[in-house]
Order: C-alpha cells, then structure tokens, then sequence
C-alpha cells in the first residue's frame, strides 16, 4: 500500500465550484432575457442569438488552435457567454453576418490576443459591440418595435426619443411596459424582469456579488434624480433611466465579469460609482443616447489602478 | 460574540465520529519518540541503546527554555536511537522503544497532596516536566505560553474548542468527557497568570460541548468555583480555531502582524493542552498519550482514541478494523491544514489530533486553470491577504513584492485554495512564497 498513496500540499478537500460551473451559471442565468428578446422580437432575434454564439466558438477553437492551446477549452463556458452577451445587445433586425463579424472581434481581438480566458483587460462581448457600433452605425442604431405593434420597424428607443425630445415623445411608454420589455431596443435588454430573475439566481448562489451592479444602478438613478429633471435639480425620473436602456443588462452581467473588474469588495464598490458616473456623463453630454457599453468599458481600464488602491484590510497590520 | 473577516465553510463530516466516546483499548508493542515535538530546540536523550525504560520515565530532558522533555510513553527497552521521519516529513533524532513482553505497563503517578497551597513556581516546573507543548497541532512549549514577559501582562485566557477542521472531533469529545477537569485546568492557568478573564470558546455546531461546558460550570460555580470562567459560542467557520482568529472572534483585540498573543494580553489553550495541564497537576502525570481521531470515508470503524505518543500509523490499523475501501491519502492532522503521508510507519507526536483516511473518490485531483480574478480568496483570506496578486508575484520571482504585501502573515489555512474554482494551488505558492521572503534588516 505504500507506494500507491497520494501525497500533496492541502487543503485535501475543495470547494466543488469551478470556472466551467460560474460560467455555464451565467449562461443559464441570461436564458429567460433571450427567451423574452425572441417572444418581443420574433424569430429572427434567436437567429441572430444562434449565429452569435456559434461564431463565437468557432473563433475560440480556430484561435486556441492556432495558440497551440488545449483546444477543448472551448467548453469552459466563457466563448458561449461571450457569444451571448454580444448577442443581446444586438438589434433585432442586424443582418446576419454582423453577430458573425462582432464575435470575431470580440474573441480574436477583445480576448485571446491578451492571451485568453484570464488575461483580457477589456469585457470581450462589449469590445465587440464597439467595434460593430464604429463600423456600421446605421446597422446598430435600427430598431424594431416589438412584433404585435403597427409600426413593427425603425422605431426608436425610449432613450434615442428622450435625446431627441424629451419626455414627450415618451407618453405612449408606461413604467409597466419598460418593465416587461415592451418596447424598441437590443434583444436581451427590453425585458427587465427576465434580467431581474437571471440576476437573482446569480445572487443567491453567490456566483456575483451586489457591490457592482447595486452601487452602479443607483449612482446612475441618483445622478438622473438630481439632473434630469424637467423643473430643476431633484425632480428626475430615476426608475425610467434605470428601466430604459441597457443598464439592467449591463450591470448585472457585463459591469460583473470577473476578469475585467476589481477584485475586492472595496474597489467593486468604486468601479460601480465610476461606471454610474460616466454612463450618465456620456447620457446626458454626448451624441450617444446610451452609454453603458462605453463606461463599463473605460472603467475596465481602471481595474489595475482600482485594484491598487483597494487592497482589503490586512488583518493586524499597521502603520510603522 | 464577535468575527473575523474571511474564512470559508467546508462540509464538517464529523458525524463518523462525534458520538464516539473517547477508547483507550490499546497499549502498543512498540513505539518511536521524535526529540524534537515542540517548537524550538530538539530534547537530548538521557537513554542509550539497550536501556530498560519504564512508562512514563523521562528519556529526553529539555535542552534550553523552547524545549520539551519526551517521556517513555510504555515499558520496554531502547532499540534504537536514530534520525527517522516525523509527521511533518522531516527527519529528527528518534527514541524507539519495544515492549519485550515481560514489563509492568502501569504508570505509577505521584499525584500532589494540596494543591492549593502550592506556589506559581511549583506549577510551572510541573507542567514543563510533564513536557507539555499546544496539542492543537503547534506544539508551542506550554509553560512558556504560561510565563509570558513582564512587559506583556496577561489577562485573558482563551480555552480553544473550536476544532474547526473537518472531520476531527477529538476536541469535542474532550469537552463532552471532561468538562470538570478543563474547568480545574483553566483555574491553574489563571491562577499562574494572574488573569481576569477566562473564556471557553466553542463553535457553535458542538452545542452538545457547549451544553457540557455550561453544565460543568455552572455545578462547579454552586460548589464554589470562582475562577471568572465563561463559554463562548462561536460562528462556524474555518478557520476559527486559528490563534489570531480566535482572539478575535472573542476578545476583538487584533494580534499585530508578527506580534504573539501576549501583545494584546492574551494566550490561548486547545482544550487538549489544557487537559494535558490538568493531569499532570492534579495527576502528576507526563504527556504520554493524547486523544486522536482516526476518521475518514474508508475506515471500517472511525473512532476517537487515546494513544499513546509514538504509536505508529500502521499498529493503529488494528484498532480500528482496517479498511472498507482502500486508502489512497493518508493525513495527519485534518484535511485542511494536514499533511499527507507517503508511509504508514510514521508515529503519532504530541500535535496530531487526528488521522484521516481518504479513498480515491474522496480525493480532488482538479486541473490548474488559469485565475478569472474572481477575488474569492480575498473574500476568504482570514488575514485579508490578496492570495491570487501573491500568486502571481510569487510565480514572477519577486519575493520583494510578496514581502510587501504580507505574505509572511500567511498562517497556511488553505481556504484560498480550498475555495479557487480555478483549482489554482494557491497554498503553494504562498508556502515557496514564504520560504523566499526577504526579512528587511
């Protein structure tokens, strides 16, 4: 018997998470948003999902192949996410091969070319809907009303209508309909409640923690509270810029990445209020109706500095 | 009651054992004493080759103040007096003794008439000629903890029943078996320190030892006991027991970085130690046996026994009916902080308190991936270290860094590690990490 025993450093027991587990987790998590984008939006919008996604495996495999990588790495989950993410925060009516050419970049450039999984400072879904936002504009800014309405096409987005008038293009869009996800927008950001239950589930089971999206949800509330209001400071409407565009989304499960946000709960907690701040910024100051995917990707930027700062506290240390 | 920040929650498993009174069937024909159990210096034998020793004869006496002295723990004759391996894998010098058959195995104790009447001084010489160190895995020298400096008044003591590895729950036993004795052991300690408080500090998934604890207590407070003694339940959470934690979770004081109990008036006792304390006032008795848990999924019959010190793995297999499955990990000590043996012919020392046997289902052997910077281990570092930045300073060769950052502080409990799903071995690198580290001059 003993040469057959085992010998190594502990612990000998271990915790049955792992990476594959978190990120087929926050797959599972982000199914009934989709399932709610391709209710609103019809068919096409699981076209688009599909194409996505698998595009999104193929440039992982081709790229870990060519890295001379493990190439069944391809199963850890986090291309599929990826692939997903860009997906949902697609519009509906993009042709086909725009989810293809946005996955592309998002893995090939956004993810392995700083080295893969782990390495990539950037969230890699959002890199993508940058590029793809650059490079057809036009494309990326058609909407579609959800299905059952009369003017099914080129309709706008509660925030495109606020930009260009205000809260009164805005009547016909109660809170209700925000909520549930009747209106224009990317496929997986109109339904808030779906996003909610997903978020909820990632909660619980602690696969996320609040500090991100709570504090970048309510910088952002509290910033729209004070400034956006029709008859001066502290009369905004917060729940409508919180509801209306891709922040639910964005802060539940692309502000959350792991590897491109602080590590502890402390710098989490600056890197919400930095995402709030400059989403509002590029909100209220620029040409852009929405600026979730640029301030969660400026802030990705931060991390390092973030994470420098923010050190937990070392237990018994102090200052010489 | 109050906490520490970290810690993690592995599934217990002390159910194989919790309700196994404590046995003590067994004498062992032969045993190997490493002079070296306790932190510090090795004991010098007192023994030759060919010796005849009788139980509880002291065959190794201290070789300064950080050292122990080593008692023949059964009757027999010195085989041999050679380097062998000791739990931690490292070789010291060992006394092997063998039974011949023949030898009167009763131990013949001396206990003290009246107690009471007797000075600091005569307790202090008594528990070190007991030669007792912290049984909780340590092996610190006892009446050292007990004679802190005069510049560092003590005035608390903490009775640590925490036991929070899974699995072991030989602690627990003691606590339920003997709580009145703990409760004498813990009025000495006072008594030698001058301190104003006492805690028993318990986790709180052994309600049955804190029950016992209060129990004990509050009979010896109706009898007149008045020792300022008071049990403490704490949170479930490894690693509770860890020293500086527990000061913590109790007291609230916060030890300093590479500062020791006594810097915040504190000194805490396994109960096992403090066990250990009692017999050798009241009994008179040296530290020739300790309470070990032999557990684990594949034991036919998993048991808290008493053994004796120097009782090899492999004798105790008969003691607890083999095996159901075979073993493929055999660790010393529990399985987070253990140590996993390559041989079964390595003793039992002073610091184990348990043995875990894990067949090959029971074992994780996960692939190395690459960190997702999820921050889990700084959520659990007890010693809010960054475990994942220290990895990667560590696999860099900057051992300047790491120094920085407060790998030193790193007490080895694993839960990084334990909870990484990356299945990075992050105790590792803090173990070369911390081998490497640059003490500024």
């Amino acid at each position: 018997m003993a040469e057959s025993l085992i010998v190594s450093i502990g612990p000998h027991i271990k915790d049955d998470l792992s990476t594959r587990k978190i990120m087929w987790a926050v797959t599972l998590s982000l199914v009934p948003a989709g399932a709610a984008g391709v209710f609103i939006f019809g068919i096409r919008a699981l076209l688009i999902i599909i194409l996505s996604v698998v595009s999104a495996l193929a440039t992982e495999a081709l790229m870990l192949a060519m890295r001379r990588k493990d190439v069944t790495a391809v199963w850890d989950g986090s291309a599929v996410l990826t692939g997903l993410l860009l997906a949902y925060n697609l519009p509906p009516q993009v042709p086909a091969w725009l989810p293809i050419a946005g996955s592309f970049f998002a893995i090939a450039i956004g993810k392995q070319v700083f080295g893969g999984l782990g390495h990539n400072i950037f969230n890699p879904a959002l890199v993508g809907r940058a590029f793809l936002m650059l490079s057809w504009p036009v494309y990326m800014t058609t909407w579609q009303n959800p299905r059952w309405k009369v003017d099914a096409v080129t309709s706008a987005t509660p925030l495109v209508l606020y930009k260009s008038g205000g809260f009164g293009l805005l009547h016909h869009i109660s809170k209700w309909d925000l909520f549930m996800g009747n209106r224009g927008g990317c496929i997986g950001e109109v339904c808030v409640i779906a996003l909610l239950a997903g978020a909820a589930y990632l909660l619980i089971k602690k696969y996320i923690s609040w500090h991100i999206p709570i504090v970048y949800i309510l910088t952002i509330g509290a910033l729209s509270w004070i400034f956006n209001g029709r008859s001066g400071l502290l009369t905004g409407d917060a729940l409508f810029f919180v509801l209306s565009g891709g922040l639910i989304l964005g802060a539940f499960f692309m502000a959350t990445d792991y590897v491109t946000s602080p590590l502890s709960a402390r710098g989490k907690i600056v890197f919400g209020i930095g995402c709030g701040l400059l989403t509002f910024i590029i909100r209220k100051f620029s040409g852009y109706p929405e600026g979730v995917c640029y301030a969660i990707l400026m802030m990705n930027a931060a991390v390092p500095m973030i994470d420098k700062y923010t050190f937990p506290k070392w237990f018994g240390w102090r200052k010489a | 009651m109050y906490k520490f920040y970290g810690g993690v929650h592995p599934s217990a498993s002390k159910i194989l054992t919790l309700d196994r009174p404590i046995k003590r069937p067994y004498i062992p024909k032969k045993v190997v004493l490493p002079l070296l159990q306790n932190v510090g210096f090795p004991a010098e034998p007192v023994v030759k080759e060919d010796d005849t020793v009788s139980v509880g004869q002291v065959i190794a006496k201290p070789s300064g103040r950080m050292s122990s002295a080593i008692h023949a723990t059964i009757s027999g004759k010195v085989t041999k007096i050679e380097h062998s391996h000791t739990p931690a894998h490292s070789r010291v010098l060992s006394v092997t003794i063998e039974a011949q058959g023949d030898e009167d195995q009763d131990l013949n104790l001396k206990a003290p008439s009246d107690i009471d009447s007797l000075s600091k001084e005569t307790f202090l010489d008594m528990i070190r000629d007991a030669g007792i160190v912290g049984l909780g895995g340590a092996m610190f020298p006892a009446h050292v903890k007990l004679s802190p400096p005069k510049t560092k008044p003590v005035d608390t003591v903490i009775l640590n029943g925490s036991e929070c590895e899974p699995y072991l729950t030989c602690d627990h036993r003691i606590m339920i078996e003997k709580s009145k004795e703990l409760l004498k052991a813990v009025e000495i300690m006072v008594r030698i320190l001058d301190a104003k408080h006492a805690y028993i500090a318990i986790e709180d998934n052994k309600l049955s030892a804190i029950y016992a604890m209060e129990r004990a207590l509050q009979t010896a407070k109706d009898k007149g006991y008045k020792t300022p003694v008071e049990v403490i339940s704490l949170g479930t959470k490894y690693p509770q027991g860890a020293e500086k934690q527990v000061i913590k979770a109790v007291t609230n004081r916060v030890v300093p970085s590479g500062g020791l109990p006594a810097d915040v008036g504190c000194v805490v006792f396994n109960v096992g130690t403090a066990y250990a304390i009692y017999e050798a006032v009241y009994l008179g008795k040296p530290l020739i046996e300790r309470v070990v848990t032999i557990t684990g999924p594949c034991v036919r019959e998993p048991m808290n026994l008493w053994v004796r010190i120097g009782t090899r793995l492999e004798a105790l297999a008969s003691v607890f009916g083999g095996f159901v499955k075979e073993p493929k990990k055999v660790i010393i000590g529990g399985p987070m902080m253990g140590v996993a043996q390559y041989a079964m012919d390595i003793p039992i020392t002073k610091g184990v308190g348990g043995v875990v046997f894990l067949s090959r289902d029971n074992i994780v052997e996960s692939v190395e991936s690459v960190c997702i910077r999820c921050g889990r281990c700084i959520e659990v570092c007890p010693m809010g270290l960054v475990p994942t930045t220290l990895m990667y300073q560590v696999k860099l060769e900057n051992f300047t860094a790491s120094g920085d950052l407060g790998i030193a502080d790193c007490f080895e409990c694993g839960a990084c590690a334990y909870i990484c799903p990356a299945k990075i071995p992050l105790l590792d690198y803090m173990k070369y990490g911390k081998s490497k580290v640059v003490v500024p001059v």
